[in-house]
């Protein structure tokens, strides 16, 4: 009697459709080591090329590497999800991380092993490549596309079709510099002006039939300088898709800044031509793109409806009580789907940690819950089961609270972004990590994720000027440096507010420096000066806009007041009144600043 | 004959240990808990669970648990466990360490044994008392004076087996981190041979170098690391049985991963 596998009647659950992995890559990375280790690839050449296949430095150290698997269209299957369970108890530190651009990340791998999680992800085809590096990286898309109310179509099978053409396409291999695309599904769930290239779906009635199409944002992004992506035109139909893409790519491959690192993002090419003229040039590009292909380059979108099927009941409980705290995750955490009877449901972790374990329970709970049989990623460290029937949601938030996968504030300002700063970062100057943990904790504790006033607020920090966390488009956000009293150091963040990534997209505008000890302290104040201030709609977000605009006419008229009355708050102590100040979040030795060589421009 | 040292077999799948079960030919441990294997364990299963070996695992003394358990110089011995096997190793170490040769792993753990609704039952075998002579193989032990000196050597590998994040906090100067995650495969405590060199030869552990393993305490992450070099064909193996729990009480150096908060990006 043959006995393998006899286990696994679940593994019916649905596979993924495109194949993103090259198990040969896995042998050259392992061999390509081995040939640096030997001195026989100098540190350069070695540098990009780990980064074209996904594999970033660590902080102060070159024997250990990050490995950023790609998800594109953050959309991601059971199957996948035990497997970078397994992978991080093999490999890393037993816990996985999910980033703000849907990859997962896996940290303090040994060089020498990240072969060997390349061949891991075949298994799964998933891939790290080009998820790092001057290329195009991971193609997000807005985890309720398909889902949301407020969209024309679904862009899905059009994000994942520009990842399929450009995935290895010879075109992007050697940019000035990475590359991003972000799909969304509407205004309000996108982040399509903070990006090189982001998509809106939109139709345009032509001759009384419907064509689908885009609206598309060029040159925004976030980085040490941020700006907002300008619209290339009304409309740009769908056939349109691939010229354009590649006739910015082309422009950006010429003409890009390749000497000067910091300046060398596309957005700083529009910004240095002026839009209108990089318009144009876009516009004659797209048409020379279009009559030149001497076969006709269409993106293989795949439109075959993804299967809804309810999972089968395996056990019924529906004698079983609702669980304390239901009512306010269901308010928190869970969106209605246009398609009646369905909500998606979204996970929050602390700062996108998550465990082995829980890796492997979520993949039951999709098998058990979402019709749709996968899961999205959502931009800010989270994921979303989606396709759950309303009956089954009591039964999913009580499995989900057994996982301690139940935490409220989801879409609300308690789930705030960190990036990885100093646990792993080689130009973090503060722990911005932990320091999200801990504000996390604290909203959640006061219940700030039950209060209506702060829900379409973020806070998301950063641990130095690189904008990882996404500092610019919060409404309050933070990143990392060093302040000093004498010659003792504390960690401090620069301060901004009213930044936001919607159809109002603005950047954050500087507020006042506030040392990593007295965040919370001061976050808490400005809820209250809102509370006091505020008009009887307000939200957080609308009051801090009317703010920094000089529109407010309550006490608090501009930033500067603000700043005024948060400024007592963030005088440093001596030392001797209070020692914990002058350590940072998650270390007991004295605060200073030390970096390594960063990896952002390779 | 299955013989560790002549063949360097190292486990034994399920479907031989069956056939063994009923030709009588085997004995079987189990190294879980007594309450554990009270309730179920693979049938013939003796129970020895690893407290009481580690409460006095001088040679005599394991010795008279070797005879009471019907074992003889020639008596081919499995060993299971529920805890990815390295229970399991640190009790054949211990048998190999004193003589016996014939001792190998069951491929898998006894979770999975049940998961696959493979025969189990709670009787309790009863066993003839056997003499073992004592023939003990130094050459696979490290104890921390010779680590001390033959780290320094450079034909010899320290691997520690324990998590990342505690390797990273504090090691032994020198070592290579290896978890024993690393080892397994999802249903087998150990990965298939060729899996397992490409792993070990990747990270420079390769044929001549004499190789020794620890981790946290008492020997049983680094007891399977033992077997998953022997396995992978590496025959220079030394087991550092009081690993890092003595290497500390004797305030020997240790090192650390400097300037990086890495526990806060653990979600446990
Ligand atoms: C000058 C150097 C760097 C710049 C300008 C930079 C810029 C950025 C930006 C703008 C984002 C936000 C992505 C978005 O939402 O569009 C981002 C994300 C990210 N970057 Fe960097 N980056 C730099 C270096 C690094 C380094 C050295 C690391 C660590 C190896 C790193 C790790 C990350 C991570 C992990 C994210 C996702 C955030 C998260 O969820 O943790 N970056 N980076
Ligand atoms: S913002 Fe700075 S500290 Fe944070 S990940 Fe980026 S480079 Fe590192």
């Amino acid at each position: 009697m043959t006995i393998s596998n006899l286990k696994q009647s679940r593994s019916d659950s649905i596979k993924p459709k495109i194949n993103w992995s090259r198990v040969e890559e896995a042998d050259n990375f392992a061999k390509t080591v081995k040939l640096f280790r030997q001195g026989k690839y100098d540190a350069d050449s070695f540098r990009r090329f780990r980064l074209q296949h996904g594999a970033y430095g660590t902080r102060m150290t070159g024997d250990y590497a990050m490995v950023r698997i790609k998800i594109p269209a953050g959309e991601i299957y059971p199957r996948q999800l035990e497997k970078i369970s397994q992978l991080s108890e093999q490999f890393s530190i037993g816990s996985a991380h999910f980033s703000t651009r849907e990859n997962i990340q896996l940290h303090w791998v040994v060089l020498e092993d990240v072969s060997e999680i390349f061949r891991g992800l075949t298994e799964v085809g998933l891939t790290s490549r080009e998820a790092c590096g001057n290329t195009i990286r991971n193609i997000m898309c807005s985890p309720l596309s398909g889902v949301c109310p407020d969209e024309k179509f679904d862009s899905t099978p059009y994000a994942l079709a520009t990842a399929r053409f450009f995935l290895r396409n010879p075109m992007v291999q050697n940019l000035p510099r990475k590359f991003k695309f972000n799909f969304t599904c509407c205004e309000k769930h996108g982040m399509v002006r903070m990006v090189d290239v982001g998509l809106i779906p939109h139709t345009q009635e032509v001759d009384g039939t419907t064509q689908r199409g885009f609206k598309i944002f060029l040159g925004g992004g976030l980085g040490n300088k941020s700006f907002v992506g300008y619209q290339l035109e009304e409309f740009t139909p769908e056939e349109d898709l691939v010229y354009t893409s590649m006739a910015v790519l082309r422009i950006f491959d010429r003409l890009g800044d390749r000497k000067n690192m910091a300046r060398n993002r596309m957005r700083y090419l529009v910004n240095d031509m002026g839009w209108e003229k990089f318009q144009n040039l876009v516009l004659k590009e797209r048409a020379i793109v279009r009559a030149t292909q001497s076969v006709i380059t269409q993106l293989e979108v795949d439109h075959t409806p993804n299967e809804i099927k309810r999972p089968i009941r395996i056990s019924d409980e529906s004698g079983s009580s609702i669980p304390d705290g239901y009512a306010r995750w269901l308010k928190t955490n869970t969106v209605k789907q246009k398609q009646s009877g369905y909500r998606s449901i979204f996970i929050t972790l602390e700062a996108g940690d998550i465990t082995a374990n829980q890796l492997n329970a979520l993949a039951d709970l999709i098998r058990d819950f979402s019709s749709e049989g996968k899961a999205r990623f959502g931009f800010v460290q989270n994921v979303a089961l989606r396709y759950v029937s309303e009956d089954d949601l009591p039964r999913l938030y009580s499995n989900l609270l057994e996982v301690g996968l139940a935490k409220s504030g989801a879409l609300t300002m308690t789930a705030p972004i960190g990036c990885s700063g100093t646990t792993s970062c080689n130009l973090a100057l503060t722990n911005s990590h932990r320091l999200a943990k801990e504000i996390q904790r604290k909203l959640l504790e006061l219940k700030f994720d039950e209060d209506d006033d702060l829900s379409d607020s973020s806070i998301k920090i950063s641990g130095c000027p690189n904008s990882c966390g996404q500092h610019g488009i919060a409404t309050i956000g933070f990143f990392g440096g060093g302040g000093h009293v004498g010659k003792d150091m504390y960690a401090n963040y620069q301060m901004s507010l009213g930044g936001r990534s919607d159809g109002d997209t603005m950047l954050g505008q500087t507020c006042l420096r506030v040392p990593a000890k007295r965040v919370i302290p001061v976050i808490l104040k400005i809820i209250e000066l809102f509370k006091q201030n505020k008009k009887s709609d307000d939200t957080l977000q609308s009051w801090i806009h009317r703010v920094v605009n000089n529109n407010e006419d309550s006490k608090i008229k501009s930033i500067n007041d603000i700043k005024k009355v948060l400024e007592p708050l963030t005088i440093p102590p001596t030392k001797e009144e209070d020692p914990d100040f002058y350590l940072d979040y998650g270390d007991d030795t004295s605060y200073h600043t030390k970096t390594g060589k960063g990896e952002c421009a390779a | 004959m299955r013989c560790l040292t002549d063949s360097g077999k190292i486990t034994t799948d399920i479907d031989s240990l069956r056939s063994e079960i009923r030709d009588k030919s085997v004995r079987v441990i189990d190294v879980r808990r007594e309450d554990d294997y009270k309730q179920d364990h693979i049938p013939t299963a003796v129970n020895l669970p690893l407290a009481n070996l580690l409460s006095d695992d001088s040679p005599e003394s394991v010795l008279k648990l070797m005879n009471t358990m019907g074992i003889d110089n020639e008596t081919p011995v499995v060993v299971y466990d529920d805890t990815f096997g390295a229970l399991a190793s640190r009790v054949a170490w211990t048998f190999e360490y004193l003589g016996h040769s014939d001792v190998t792993l069951l491929e898998t753990t006894y979770s999975n044994w049940k998961s696959l609704e493979l025969e189990s039952d709670s009787k309790i075998p009863e066993i003839q008392h056997k003499e073992h002579t004592l023939n003990l193989q130094p050459n696979i032990l490290a104890t921390a004076d010779y680590l001390e000196s033959a780290k320094e050597r450079n034909d010899v590998i320290l691997i520690d087996n324990r998590e990342r994040l505690n390797f990273l906090e504090q090691h032994i100067p020198g070592a290579i981190s290896l978890p024993y995650r690393t080892l397994a495969t999802k249903d087998k405590i150990l990965r298939p041979k060729d899996d397992m060199k490409r792993l070990l030869e990747n990270r420079g552990i390769t044929g001549n170098l004499e190789i020794i393993t620890y981790c946290g305490s008492v020997g049983t992450l680094s007891g399977l690391a033992y077997y998953a070099l022997k396995s992978a064909g590496l025959p220079n193996a030394k087991l550092y049985v009081r690993s890092f729990k003595e290497w500390k009480n004797l305030q020997k150096p240790t090192e650390k991963q400097e300037d990086a908060s890495y526990w806060d990006l653990s979600a446990e």
